[in-house]
């Protein structure tokens, strides 16, 4: 028995290696090297090694920190709340509502197929459509819904979430989707049969059985938003901040050590919030 | 077969909302490409015409999209292999309980929910403290793979979750080796999951943004050049070239899907027929 645990190991690690080399290289050793620069100091020119809680002090003696992080709270939300409850309705109708197998692969293709293409090229989309001579507004003042064009379709937080919906549905949708597929048919009959109402199956059964997928799916989403910065600079036309963009502007501005403070902060937050996630839900079951 | 209650075609005509929703923004891009030589962002089409196609093609001002764009396809095609090779194996690595397993796992998740700017400032740091010079073929490439291969191995676990391992059994029954039955049993069964990963690891690869930013060095990659486009351009030469990588990511879409329907035709027509008969 030791010697088959012993082997057991040996295999595992040898093949979990690569995987092992390229997160240590690539993730572990960079965030330890933020951590480390949040310490240090900024001159004119350059860096320097230092221990200096000075950024972090900065950090959370500024104003401006406590709005961007209660923004991007707001937007996590929001997304979230939209991207799940399009996502379940996508998913419970193609779960529950196609017949058809080959359809209903089908049809999540059509859904999944934008998630493989440009992110970028996606919101440069949206102008078009929501500027200010664009598709929603003409046809706004045709219908003579609005008397002069709305300027707060693009470049505002309307815009900024809706291309997080856009963007994002897709991970709602998938997992939820995943979940719902293996639902036990029988079990819905069941409770048609002792005369629940259409409500009480999807309250009483399907949701709950859902669960692990909506978690899931919101691990996903809630990272994202959380950590984006791109979206809310283009969608905003740099009007509104994130915490992401917080840290890009500094980047932009050569002040790694005060962006490395951001970013250790915006991580600690994202860990704890998926860590709450992660109790509730055995990722590796659900899949 | 039951008809359908009413609940369905409200259904059906939210599906098809939020597929017009997914497509609308493109598809409109895609017309106002055609856009013509005097025509602006927005509708109404000035004339119809190639003539934003033709710009693109032209000895640029606005950057170097040709290079840009074979940068992003061979960096695409590295991601894609290395996924492919590294999710099989952690997969593979998986599916025995080995020590410190757990922590793997979680390290793999950590690898998706971090946010991509960090992995980005941090690979960034991480190489210029160190004296190495970041460049999209190195830097660019391991900080993409901290994004594409949890992906890849969260597949993975799909798939070996659902690997009946019957099959192992028998074939290590019959004498194959170990390495016989990875080769000869299991990877003919997981064959168009592969390919699910191989276009994830491609496509998010093709068109990341965030974790190549500060890690590509001088050389951008496609979706790099195209966000520098947008604060400079403001013509619909942008739009061409967002069609243009839109039909370029459909055609690797559409290959993907193609070879894994005809797998999958060839796999029925080869395979056995054993229990047909008999329900």
């Amino acid at each position: 028995m030791d010697r088959i645990l012993k082997s057991n190991n040996l295999t595992g690690w040898l093949l979990a290696a690569p995987l092992l080399l390229v997160l240590v290289v690539f993730l572990v050793i960079p965030v330890i090297v933020i951590v480390i620069v949040s310490f240090w100091q900024t001159t004119e020119f350059s860096i320097v090694p230092a221990f200096d809680l000075g950024n972090y002090e900065f950090l959370f003696g500024s104003a401006v920190t406590y709005d961007v992080f209660l923004n991007t709270f707001k937007y996590a939300f929001l997304t979230w709340a939209f991207t799940l409850g399009i996502g379940f309705t996508v998913a419970y109708f193609l779960a529950f509502h196609i017949r058809s197998q080959t359809m209903q692969i089908a049809l999540a293709l059509i859904c999944t197929v934008p998630f493989w293409t440009s992110n970028i090229i996606r919101m440069i989309s949206w102008i078009p459509f929501l500027g200010r001579n664009g598709l929603a507004n003409s046809a706004l003042l045709s219908m003579g819904v609005v008397d002069h064009p709305l300027d707060w379709l693009l470049f505002s937080d309307f815009a900024v979430i809706l291309a997080f919906v856009h963007i994002n549905t897709i991970f709602m949708v998938i997992p939820i989707l995943n979940t719902m597929m293996r639902i036990d048919k029988s079990l819905i009959e069941a409770a048609r049969d002792v005369g629940a109402s259409g409500a009480q199956i999807l309250w009483n059964i399907i949701i709950p059985l859902t669960k692990p997928g909506i978690m899931i799916g919101t691990i996903f989403v809630l990272t994202l938003v959380m950590g984006d910065f791109i979206t809310v600079r283009f969608m905003s036309g740099s009007q509104s901040a994130n915490v992401g963009r917080l840290i890009s502007n500094d980047i932009g501005l050569l002040q790694y050590p005060s962006a490395s403070a951001t970013s250790v902060v915006l991580l600690l937050t994202v860990l704890v919030v998926v860590g709450g996630l992660m109790r509730v839900v055995d990722i590796r079951k659900e899949l | 077969m039951e008809p359908r209650p009413r609940s369905f075609y409200i259904l059906a005509a939210f599906f098809g909302l939020y597929v017009l929703f997914l497509y609308g923004p493109t598809i409109t891009i895609g017309i106002l490409s055609f856009q013509g030589p005097s025509g602006g962002l927005t509708f109404p089409m000035n004339g119809v015409s190639l003539n934003w196609f033709h710009e693109l093609f032209k000895q640029q001002a606005v950057g170097d999209i040709w290079g840009s764009f074979s940068r992003s396809l061979r960096l695409g095609l590295m991601v894609m292999v290395t996924t492919v090779v590294v999710s099989v194996m952690g997969g593979l690595a998986f599916r025995k309980r080995f020590a410190g397993s757990g922590a793997l796992f979680y390290l793999a998740i950590a690898g998706l929910v971090i946010p991509s700017i960090l992995v980005s400032l941090g690979v960034g740091l991480f190489f210029s403290q160190a004296g190495i010079p970041v460049h999209w073929a190195t830097s660019g490439f391991g900080a993409q793979l901290t994004w594409t291969l949890p992906f890849g191995l969260l597949v993975m676990f799909a798939v070996f979750n659902r690997f009946n391992p019957a099959y192992e059994e028998a074939a290590r029954d019959q004498g194959a080796s170990p390495w016989q039955t990875v080769r000869h049993v299991v990877l003919p069964i997981i064959l168009p999951s592969l390919l699910g990963v191989a276009l994830f690891g491609f496509t998010l690869s093709y068109d990341e943004f965030a974790r190549t930013l500060l890690t590509s060095g001088s050389k951008n990659t496609l979706p790099l050049e195209i966000y520098g486009m947008t604060t400079n351009v403001t013509t619909p030469v942008i739009f061409a070239l967002g069609t243009l990588t839109t039909v370029f990511s459909f055609v690797i879409i559409g290959l993907f899907l193609l070879t894994a329907w005809v797998l999958n035709r060839r796999r029925s027509r080869h395979g056995s027929d054993a229990g047909k008969g008999m329900v």
